[in-house]
């Protein structure tokens, strides 16, 4: 398991119902490319989040397949419609297995 | 006086050396612009060919063979990033219900494939990717309608004189 | 030709170069964080002993391009802070015999605020000066029976971070005199040593030709008050020495080793050629 991994997330606290609103996330990851060379000239095998999820009170906004060209730490920002409160679901899966999860609330008016 | 000689030397060294920058630099801005349509051939090394997808196999599976036309894709990137490692990118297609972005230039061309679900908001992503070297990013857009959009976005990646 | 014609003839191709390699940092007059939630000053007055040679003293922040400019401009996009976080956790984990943690003794991280605005300085005992690294790793050893972090260590990297954030906005000053005079003076010196194959000292680049690309890099005055900081090009956090360590190496030298006498030392002349700048805790640098 890669060390260290830290999800974060930022969503805003509230918002009125139908709003499109602006979401950033960023996982600590090293995204091991699978193209680096140790210093014995061996290639460091592939070890990356290869996808990250998104759902809103169960109804999923957005579901990404990443490739190792996905920088460190892997940031991400889009737009989710919300049209009642709830909250966000945020999975990361990784190369080894490992899935993360957080998940916040947004008051909706 | 051995000083000053020296710092002469440093000076002519350093001049050279900065002229030769600004006419690279002005070799690749006067490099055409716009990418050709056909995506570029891929340069995959033997290293890494086994379990690596080429550009048109990329291209391929994810239109399933459909005819991609350009327009109708916003790929913003930085026209020169000044540092591979971390180039700053977003796509943007409305009505898009996925898109796929590929950096031919890197030994393995796929970069993601984003699906937007219904809850999402807009057609629309941002993220940090890794180009390997100068290059046309690619994003293609699937189409509600089925049909399939393409933008290419030059980033001239610059090797810093700071390795360090 | 007489000599004086040829000497003139070279400046005149010397400026000519000059002029066409110029690139000016840009213009902004801070650094606005979170929209405007914080606000750092780029430049300050030259110190007194550098009237002579810069007109004023600017963050590397000026010299990079829009896009790394912009992740240093919202705490969430500033990969930096993902490592502070890990820092914040690690003040609050107890570790080694005695079983406490920096909080059991210095409770909330903002004791810590104005500390690294200070760094380096003499140690209590005056015998030597001691970095951030050096004062975190005597209450790891003497007060928590803890083992030492290395100097560039993740552990190290992200609680000087998580420290260095507490004095974010707070004019880099500090202690030249007294006991630092010698340390100071020693790194004056090394700043202005050619070192390696190249025979290049740190003011042929950062002094005499700032603002200037090399090669595809614009030349900053080399100050330290954004470190420890993200480097894009190493995904993740870099300590001073850290980049102390590259510049000399890639003057093809031999480099003195992080932590080494020569780079506090260094570390100490070069936070004093940024005084007034503000502790830009944690910058982001390419």
């Amino acid at each position: 398991m890669a060390e260290n991994v830290k999800p974060r997330v930022k969503v805003p606290k509230s918002a009125s119902a139908g709003d499109v609103i602006t979401l950033k996330t960023l996982i600590s990851h090293p995204m091991e490319s699978g193209q680096r060379k140790d210093a014995d000239g061996k290639i460091i095998p592939r070890s990356i989040i290869n996808r990250f999820v998104v759902d809103f009170a169960g109804t999923n906004a957005l579901d990404v397949q990443l490739e190792p060209a996905i920088s460190t730490n892997p940031y991400f920002e889009f737009d989710v419609l919300v049209d009642k409160s709830g909250e966000f679901t945020f999975t990361w899966y990784d190369d080894d297995g490992s899935v993360y999860e957080e998940k916040q609330s947004i008051e909706v008016a | 006086m051995n000083l000053n000689r020296r710092k002469t030397i440093a000076l002519g060294a350093g001049g050279v050396a900065a002229l030769l920058g600004t006419a690279a630099l002005a070799q690749t801005a006067a490099a055409p612009a716009a990418a050709p349509a056909a995506p570029a051939a891929p340069a995959t090394p033997a290293a890494s060919a086994a379990a690596a997808k080429t550009t048109d196999q990329w291209i391929a599976e994810f239109t399933g063979g459909a005819e991609v036309t350009d327009g109708g894709v916003a790929l913003t990137a930085p026209e020169i990033a000044e540092n591979g490692n971390t180039v700053p990118v977003s796509v943007a297609a409305e009505g898009a219900s996925e898109v796929l972005m590929l950096a031919p230039g890197n030994p393995t061309a796929g970069v993601m494939i984003a699906k937007f679900g219904p809850a999402a908001g807009k057609r629309e992503i941002a993220t940090r990717i890794r180009l390997a070297t100068t290059q046309d990013v690619v994003a293609i857009a699937k189409m509600e309608d089925g049909s399939f959009k393409r933008a290419t976005a030059n980033v001239k990646v610059t090797i810093g004189g700071c390795g360090g | 030709m007489t000599r004086k014609h040829v000497a003139a003839a070279l400046a005149l191709a010397a400026m000519t170069a000059a002029t066409a390699v110029r690139a000016d940092p840009i213009d902004e007059a801070e650094i606005s964080i979170n929209g405007g939630e914080v606000t750092l000053p780029t430049r300050a007055p030259a110190p007194a002993f550098l009237k002579d040679v810069l007109p004023e003293v600017r963050s590397g922040w000026l010299y990079r391009d829009p896009d790394t400019r912009a992740m240093q401009m919202d705490d969430f996009e500033n990969p930096a802070m993902v490592f502070v976080d890990q820092g914040l956790e690690s003040w609050d984990t107890a570790d080694g015999t005695v079983g406490k943690s920096c909080a059991d003794c210095h409770n909330d991280i903002e004791s810590m605020k104005g500390v690294r605005a200070a760094m380096p300085k003499m140690n209590k005992a005056g015998d030597s000066l001691w970095s951030l690294e050096n004062f975190i790793n005597d209450c790891r050893v003497n007060r928590m029976g803890a083992e030492e972090w290395g100097w560039n260590s993740p552990e190290m990297k992200n609680m000087t971070a998580a420290v260095s954030l507490q004095s974010r906005g707070m004019p880099v000053q500090v202690a030249i005199d007294g006991p630092a005079a010698e340390w100071w003076e020693k790194g004056r010196e090394m700043y202005y040593t050619r070192y390696g194959q190249l025979e290049m000292a740190c003011a042929n680049c950062h002094e005499d030709n700032a603002g200037r690309m090399i090669r595809a890099d614009h030349l900053s005055q080399g100050q330290i008050n954004g470190f420890p900081t993200y480097r894009l090009k190493d995904a993740g956090m870099v300590s001073s020495h850290q980049r102390f360590v590259g510049c000399v190496r890639d003057t093809r030298g031999e480099t003195f080793k992080a932590g080494s006498d020569e780079f506090r030392a260094l570390e100490l002349y070069v936070a004093s050629r940024g005084t007034g700048l503000p502790v830009e805790g944690v910058a982001v640098r390419h």
